[in-house]
């Protein structure tokens, strides 16, 4: 079977007539953003001082500068290569486990910051409206300045050392935690809520046995999250002073001790992947925990 | 009619249910020792900051009179101030022009790391780790390493924007590809199209808004990480924020501050607004 369709039927070309100018109406807008967003890309290739030329001329130096960072490995004597690669490895575990700690910490504090705080902030438990848009902004506050900004004013204010680099991943990890508490809470079943104010019970009773059951093990799991990232973070606080092995790297980097340099990102890199394995098994257990109840 | 219940009654009942109100012997220890465990931890980090209650009541006094000297914010000079402007600029610059070129490389990257349109496995599993190490290295880094290639400036901030991001991008947009419908790409091949009609035809459209969306939510937190690239010398509003931090200058300080908040902010709502207009409703 054939299907004959006359194209010079007058139903069949008014259709094909409006389709062309539906399309053409919108290639016209897709052509238009393209140009809006290649003029945003010139505009910013001047602002960032892109410069092909030099690139393309020291693009070299690139992987030279990894192949340099790699060590001298053989095998006739590899225990020997390993040992001079890692030739720091006692200071650098040591500064590691302080990064951890760091982290674990500010973690601990953010999060302790964020769950007092959230409650305030969430739409459906908040008392006062004018609490409620004062911690918002206080939460985006926290989180929208960087933590390192955070850590060189306290660097300053505290002194040298891991305290500035705790107390910066703390703020930040309150604003952040703070935001993603109170949409949780703002997702919870009211009934439990409207069951305990109808037996009489205060605002803070509410939230412990309305709320809380219903909210901790998402409020765990965004913790153990937050915890890989900041340990990510807290790598570089030594950048600025504030302790952890960032201090260690940021000398290799500066004074081009190459080998030291791969060495310590290789640390942190297995580091981080070791903490986002673990973290990321102990949040599957803690979700089918709350669903396979 | 009242619901009388003597202390008498309440103890028996309680008692009745012993089991009932408890919970297991065994949840109970367990998360006690958990809770234990991590006080016990946040102790000993506590302990290992060597910070005495005299050092942090000094920062603390130190830090409010540092707030005290912020206020107001004030640029110093009408020159200082747009000197600042233009440092912004360029760190909106180096934000969205790293995103882009990130994006733009990863695009590829990410369908060989997709298991639906690479089946090889070690292609996948290579392309997968070294997304990871790639990912692993904290852009400050990323722009220490650019600035030994391509000397100091926002071009070295640029490209470490644009390294840090390629290995997030690749992760991403291959999850994408992975979770795209079959459906389309069998459509395709039925009516004869090769593995590259299959791709254009069948994955692109279905990906293409997941990603633009993505896109979009990483400028945004690209242009806070590209406030800071400056402190290592990278380009951008950061340089200034450091020096500024490390003279005291505080109310310059301040205002660099606010100019950031604005800054992010703006970008934010317009970054919202696009991302609602190409995935047609609001992602966040």
């Amino acid at each position: 079977m054939t299907l004959a369709i006359d194209r010079n039927a007058p139903a069949i070309a008014a259709h094909a007539d409006r389709y062309r100018r539906q399309m053409a109406a919108r290639r016209l807008r897709t052509l238009l953003g393209a140009l809006v967003f290649l003029a945003c890309v010139v505009l910013a290739a001047f602002g960032a001082e892109v410069d092909p030329a030099k690139f393309a001329q020291n693009l070299w130096r690139f992987p030279k500068y990894i192949y340099e960072t790699l060590p001298t490995l053989r095998l006739s004597s590899l225990g020997a290569d390993l040992a001079e690669w890692y030739w720091g490895l006692k200071g650098w575990l040591k500064l590691l486990w302080q990064t951890v700690l760091i982290a674990y910490v500010g973690t601990v504090l953010g999060a302790a910051g964020g769950f007092l705080l959230c409650f305030t902030a969430a739409a459906n438990l908040g008392r006062s409206a004018w609490a409620r848009w004062a911690t918002r902004r206080f939460l985006e506050f926290c989180r929208t300045v960087p933590e390192i900004v955070f850590a060189l004013i306290f660097v300053i204010a505290f002194g040298l050392g891991p305290l500035p680099g705790v107390l910066a991943i703390a703020i930040h990890t309150m604003g952040a935690m703070g935001k993603l508490f109170s949409e949780v809470v703002e997702n919870i079943d009211m009934k439990p809520v409207d069951g305990l104010t109808a037996t009489g019970a205060g605002w803070w009773q509410t939230i412990r046995f309305a709320v809380v059951p219903q909210v901790l093990s998402n409020f765990a799991s965004y913790a153990l999250l937050r915890f890989e990232i900041n340990v990510r973070g807290a790598s570089i606080m030594g950048f600025v002073g504030a302790g952890g092995i960032g201090q260690d790297l940021i000398e290799a980097i500066r004074k081009f001790y190459f080998t030291d340099v791969s060495a310590i990102l290789l640390l942190i890199i297995v580091t981080v992947m070791l903490i986002d394995f673990a973290t990321e098994r102990l949040r599957h257990a803690l979700l089918s925990l709350e669903h396979g109840k | 009619m009242t619901l009388a219940l003597s202390a008498a009654d309440r103890a028996a009942l309680i008692a009745r249910h012993r089991a009932a109100i408890d919970g297991s012997l065994r949840t109970r220890l367990v998360t006690i020792a958990v809770i234990a465990g991590l006080a016990g931890l946040f102790l000993y980090g506590v302990a290992s900051l060597e910070a005495s209650l005299w050092k942090i009541l000094a920062g603390f006094a130190n830090l409010g009179s540092f707030v005290a000297l912020m206020l107001p914010p004030d640029p110093g000079s009408l020159a200082r101030a747009v000197i600042f402007v233009k440092a912004l600029f360029e760190t909106i610059a180096i934000a969205f022009l790293g995103t882009v070129l990130a994006a733009a490389l990863a695009f590829p990257l990410g369908f060989l790391a997709a298991r639906n349109v690479v089946a090889n496995r070690v292609v996948h599993f290579f392309a997968r780790r070294s997304l990871d190490t790639v990912r692993g290295v904290d852009a400050l880094i990323w722009a220490l390493i650019w600035i030994n290639v391509v000397g100091l400036g926002p071009f070295a901030g640029m490209l470490a924007i644009m390294t840090s991001d390629l290995g997030a991008f690749g992760k991403l947009f291959s999850e994408a590809i992975e979770a795209a419908d079959r459906k389309p790409v069998e459509g395709v091949a039925s009516v004869g199209g090769g593995r590259a009609h299959e791709i254009r035809f069948g994955l692109i459209p279905q990906v293409l808004p997941v990603i633009a969306s993505q896109v979009l939510y990483y400028i945004e937190s690209n242009t806070r990480s590209s406030t800071i690239i400056g402190i290592v010398g990278a380009g951008g509003i950061g340089l200034h924020l450091a020096e500024t931090i490390r003279t005291l200058e505080w109310q310059q300080v301040s205002f660099l501050i606010l100019l950031i908040l604005a800054a992010v902010t703006a970008i934010d709502f317009l970054s919202n607004r696009l991302r609602f207009a190409i995935i047609g409703k609001r992602a966040n």
